[in-house]
């Protein structure tokens, strides 16, 4: 069953057309990668996934449910949980801090003026359990905004993965990082979808990582799908290479 | 010694503060009623700041919420019973209610444009007690009444012309919203109000829907503001137009600044400096307001993290 599908969706800024009749599934379990020049129109797909802005045309269900009027926040309740590509954090405020806010609101805690002890140690012990899977659980008590970019990417990543999603959106998950940095990135998503079995589309930039990681990928390129494939039939696909490819070498 | 426990000693060193402050006060030049005063306008100032440092968002309104308390209190002496309990229970519901209907209805808004709606609204409530004279009493304000003893059956205590036994009073109800506050605020609820504060994009991608939780922040603190207006009228037996006016807004958000607004205690502390110098000064000089004026310009370029920022980070440095 697909855990994501779009269907025609296009999105006009004024007389802008950001994208134009994108069509796209996503199966569960499945890494997707979505590349695709600058300016091709990933991020603005992105959000509209997400429910950053709503489609001017088209539909987007998620588990099998139309959420093309819903609002951000009620499609992370359903269980779609997204990074950016400038990293969101709570700055000020600890990993484990950080990592807490989401792991209480998909405890159902979000509205709650108090917490019973044993609420709170199983809060604390979730918390624990996705920095343990993020691979930062030895700088719980740092304060993010003190963090190296690659550990705040990683503290992102936790976040969106203690609400425990069904469909983890990353968009550009090792942008702005260093080799090394995005060789632990990329090989935290890669435990993340073959370990856990999530669920993963992702933005990238790093024909490396994504040729890497995908199972497919689909190319957008001027707000429409170019093309759509496994790596090999993307790498050999000519009108991609024209388009991306060709451009980039 | 470790963050715990400079904390615990802090918190024993506030509370000994205010618990003795009837009898330290008087050797220093102060009195009772100047402390009560700290006490009403630092809770003010925090309820404020519940809003403004813990969410985030600046209400630069409130006053209105503290007037339509004392408002609200003063009623109830007047027109419903002599009951001291029942005139702050009006206040609050008065100054809660207003606020949660308010609030409503300009949560969408942010930063200066909250800022300039919420001034907007508290202005319309100055215009109407001022101009409504036959009930509000207009500009002279709202008199005849007067705080009633507080009956226990076997015994009551005389709040009315014992300023110790009503400073220890008004202490009291100022512990129970304080510690109303610091309970929400360490619950998850207050957690996601922390959350909007420090990003509100990533608050709203992790479920939070913010314009709600904002309400309800901002219902809060006017239920808390409205607590405090109607303490204040029982401090003065009288409640004025001009505690709703936005300069009183603008009062209560320098006293949160000039103390700190990252820290809880903070806007006591600036409450406290606030008053204590009004006092002083305002019987040397009618431009008063200047030097306040200054320490607070002063306090913003020097100590960015109000003054209890600064001692705290001094004291873990």
């Amino acid at each position: 069953m697909s855990v994501l599908e779009v269907r025609n969706v296009g999105k006009r800024f004024g007389s802008l057309v950001a994208l134009r009749d994108v069509s796209l599934t996503v199966a569960r379990g499945e890494l997707r990668a979505i590349i695709g020049p600058n300016g091709a129109g990933k991020t603005t797909f992105f959000n509209l996934i997400s429910g950053l802005f709503r489609p001017s045309a088209g539909t987007i269900a998620f588990d099998g449910r139309d959420v093309t009027e819903l609002p951000a926040h009620k499609r992370v309740a359903l269980g779609m949980a997204r990074t950016f590509q400038i990293t969101e954090i709570f700055p000020e405020l600890t990993v484990f801090e950080n990592v807490r806010i989401g792991a209480e609101i998909a405890s159902g805690y979000r509205l709650r003026p108090w917490i019973s002890r044993a609420e709170k140690t199983e809060v604390d012990r979730r918390v624990h359990e996705t920095l343990k899977l993020a691979g930062i659980d030895g700088k719980a008590h740092r304060l993010v905004g003190e963090l190296a970019h690659g550990d705040q990417r990683a503290a992102e990543i936790a976040m969106a993965l203690a609400l425990r999603p069904h469909l983890l959106l990353l968009d550009e998950p090792t942008a702005g990082m260093g080799d090394q940095e995005t060789y632990e990135i990329t090989q935290l998503i890669r435990r993340l979808h073959r370990d856990s079995n999530f669920t993963i589309v992702l933005i990238e930039h790093d024909m490396r990582v994504v040729f890497h990681l995908a199972d497919r990928i689909s190319v957008l390129d001027q707000g429409s799908l170019l093309a759509e494939g496994t790596p090999q039939e993307i790498a050999a696909n000519e009108a991609v290479q024209a388009a991306y490819l060709g451009k980039a070498a | 010694m470790n963050g715990r426990t400079h904390k615990l000693l802090a918190l024993v060193a506030i509370w000994a503060a205010l618990l003795l402050a009837p009898y330290w006060m008087p050797p220093l030049g102060g009195y009772t009623a100047l402390g009560t005063r700290v006490l009403v306008l630092g809770l003010a100032a925090m309820s404020v700041n519940f809003l403004l440092g813990f969410t985030g968002v600046l209400s630069f309104g409130h006053a209105a919420y503290f007037g339509l308390g004392a408002y609200g209190a003063g009623f109830a002496l007047k027109f419903l019973a002599p009951s001291t309990p029942l005139s702050l229970l009006c206040g609050m519901l008065l100054g809660g209610i207003a606020g949660a209907l308010l609030g409503a209805l300009i949560v969408r808004r942010r930063g200066v444009y909250f800022a300039m709606v919420t001034i907007a609204f508290g202005q319309v409530f100055y215009y109407i007690a001022f101009q409504w004279s036959s009930v509000t009493g207009g500009d002279d304000g709202l008199r005849g009444f007067s705080r009633q003893p507080l009956d226990f059956g076997l015994f009551s205590i005389d709040i009315l012309s014992d300023t110790n036994a009503f400073y220890y009073f008004v202490l009291v109800c100022f512990a129970l919203i304080t510690g109303v506050m610091a309970f929400i605020l360490r619950s998850p609820f207050g957690r996601t109000m922390i959350a909007i504060r420090e990003n509100e994009r990533r608050a709203r991608f992790l479920g939070i829907p913010v314009e709600r939780h904002i309400w309800i922040a901002f219902t809060l603190s006017c239920f808390f503001m409205g607590f405090a207006g109607a303490l204040y009228a029982l401090l003065n037996n009288f409640a004025d137009p001009r505690g709703l006016h936005y300069s009183q807004s603008g009062d209560f958000v320098m006293m949160a600044v000039m103390g700190g607004m990252r820290t809880f205690w903070g806007p006591l502390l600036g409450a406290a400096v606030f008053v204590v110098l009004q006092d002083y000064l305002s019987s040397i000089t009618v431009n008063w307001m200047s030097f306040v004026g200054a320490l607070f310009v002063a306090v913003v370029l020097f100590f960015p993290r109000g003054l209890l920022g600064f001692i705290r980070r001094k004291s873990e440095a």
